[in-house]
């Protein structure tokens, strides 16, 4: 048996920099939560060096943890996360089967177990990633089926470790109330991973990005009004992080393509290929995020 | 016998090799999967090769991309019967094709006790032959 292994040589054939480059240029912000995978990568990569030299004999638990509000990006990063742990040989698919309590509860008496042992065997091989995972814990009902589900998730997670990757995802403060009545499963979990919210630049950088990628500019002064609109939008409730910023943009293209018809229509313009990917302060001032707070 | 060395129940594909390993089963399912095609486990216990119909361990399995969840539904059904008769069938939907495109089996029974020949006689001087198992003289889950 060998007793050098070349480090750099297990990175390259791995190729996990070009998802760790990925992951910083794609999401804005997040730093701790790029820190944490960076440091998951290396020790997933040494682990790895220890098992071809024969020092560690069973493969590291990997199932995870992302808590976080909704829109900080825990779906985007657990599909990076699928990729990277497939390259490095962890999963043999690089798969993500994503599920909510729905696709793993049933609605009556031995519904439950048939559901999610389904689920388990689309997701072997790969990634199960659980949206909202406390909402299968519901301490107010007794009789509730979640339970069922855990147990046989707990039993896979640790019986077929070599198979599967659990990632739960949830609100920080809800997760949290969950792992303490499911002590079982919080032991089971390697990796925590929390996600920051976003701040304004932050948020405006993200505008900016998801613009970009569906091919809209916006003006100085829809920059602007957008940079308003963040304020007051984090005030209000449902406030969702990068997914309220994509609505406000999917809405705002509406408002644009309204207005560029009416435009056509009763002024009998002319559309120029710059009219039909530029979004003005009109079209985002036009929000009820601004009439709200008069 | 000559044709059937091994003196056991020889149906569907690998039925005159050895049993089929973990590993082996394992590859097998991951050509069937490269194809498409949902694969299910059903199991017997009676032996007659004109016994298509076997009972279904669970529901067919669709969409899936690992072997790992059929060798898991493969070992459940093995705890489950371990002296019965268990096959792992693939079904491809392809249009025109819309049939079971592998069938082999992968847990036996301990003890195979064969078939015996009935023959039957009819009009004239003739013959009908029938294959009996001798494991059905024995009600349904009592037989191995």
């Amino acid at each position: 048996m060998a007793d050098k292994i070349n480090i750099q040589a297990l990175l390259e054939e791995s190729h996990i920099n070009e998802v760790l480059d990925a992951l910083d240029q794609d999401l804005i912000g997040l730093v701790p939560v790029k820190q944490r995978i960076r440091e998951i990568a290396a020790y997933l990569l040494i682990t790895k060096a220890r098992l071809q030299l024969g020092i560690e004999a069973a493969k590291p638990s990997l199932h995870m943890c992302f808590t976080g509000n909704p829109g900080t990006g825990k779906t985007t990063v657990a599909l990076k996360m699928a990729e990277m742990l497939h390259r490095l040989g962890y999963i043999r698919q690089n798969h993500v089967i994503s599920v909510t309590r729905d696709d793993l509860v049933g609605q009556y008496i031995g519904h439950t177990a048939p559901k999610t042992k389904e689920i388990i065997k689309k997701a072997m091989g790969g990634v199960l990633f659980i949206d909202e995972a406390y909402y299968l814990y519901k301490p107010e009902n007794e009789r509730d089926y979640g339970q069922e589900a855990i147990e046989i998730l707990l039993q896979t997670m640790e019986n077929y470790r070599d198979d599967l990757v659990v990632i739960l995802a949830g609100y920080q403060d809800r997760m949290a109330t969950f792992f303490k009545s499911n002590p079982g499963l919080s032991s089971r979990i390697a990796h925590h991973i929390d996600f920051p919210d976003y701040n304004e630049t932050e948020l405006l950088e993200i505008t900016t990005l998801m613009s970009d990628a569906m091919h809209y500019n916006l003006d100085e002064n829809a920059k602007l009004a957008m940079c308003e609109y963040i304020q007051k939008r984090k005030q209000q409730p449902h406030f969702a992080n990068a997914r309220s910023i994509r609505n406000a943009l999917d809405r705002a293209r509406l408002r644009q393509a309204n207005r560029l018809f009416n435009d056509a229509i009763q002024h009998k313009k002319q559309t120029t290929a710059e009219d039909l990917s530029l979004i003005t302060e009109a079209d985002i001032r036009a929000s009820r995020v601004f009439s709200a707070s008069q | 016998m000559m044709t059937n060395p091994n003196g056991i129940v020889t149906q569907g594909q690998f039925s005159f090799l050895p049993a089929l390993t973990d590993v082996q089963i394992t590859s097998q399912i991951k050509y069937a999967l490269s194809k498409g095609w949902a694969i299910s486990v059903e199991y017997t216990d009676d032996p007659h090769p004109r016994n298509t119909y076997w009972d279904m361990y669970g529901a067919p399995m669709f969409d899936l991309k690992d072997p790992a969840g059929i060798l898991m539904e493969i070992n459940n059904c093995r705890k489950t019967f371990p002296n019965h008769y268990i096959r792992v069938m693939a079904f491809s939907s392809q249009h025109g094709v819309e049939s079971p495109t592998m069938s082999y089996i992968v847990n036996r029974p301990t003890n195979e006790p064969g078939f015996s020949l009935v023959r039957q006689e009819t009009e004239g001087r003739n013959i009908r032959y029938t294959i009996h198992s001798y494991a059905t003289d024995k009600p349904e889950g009592e037989r191995y």
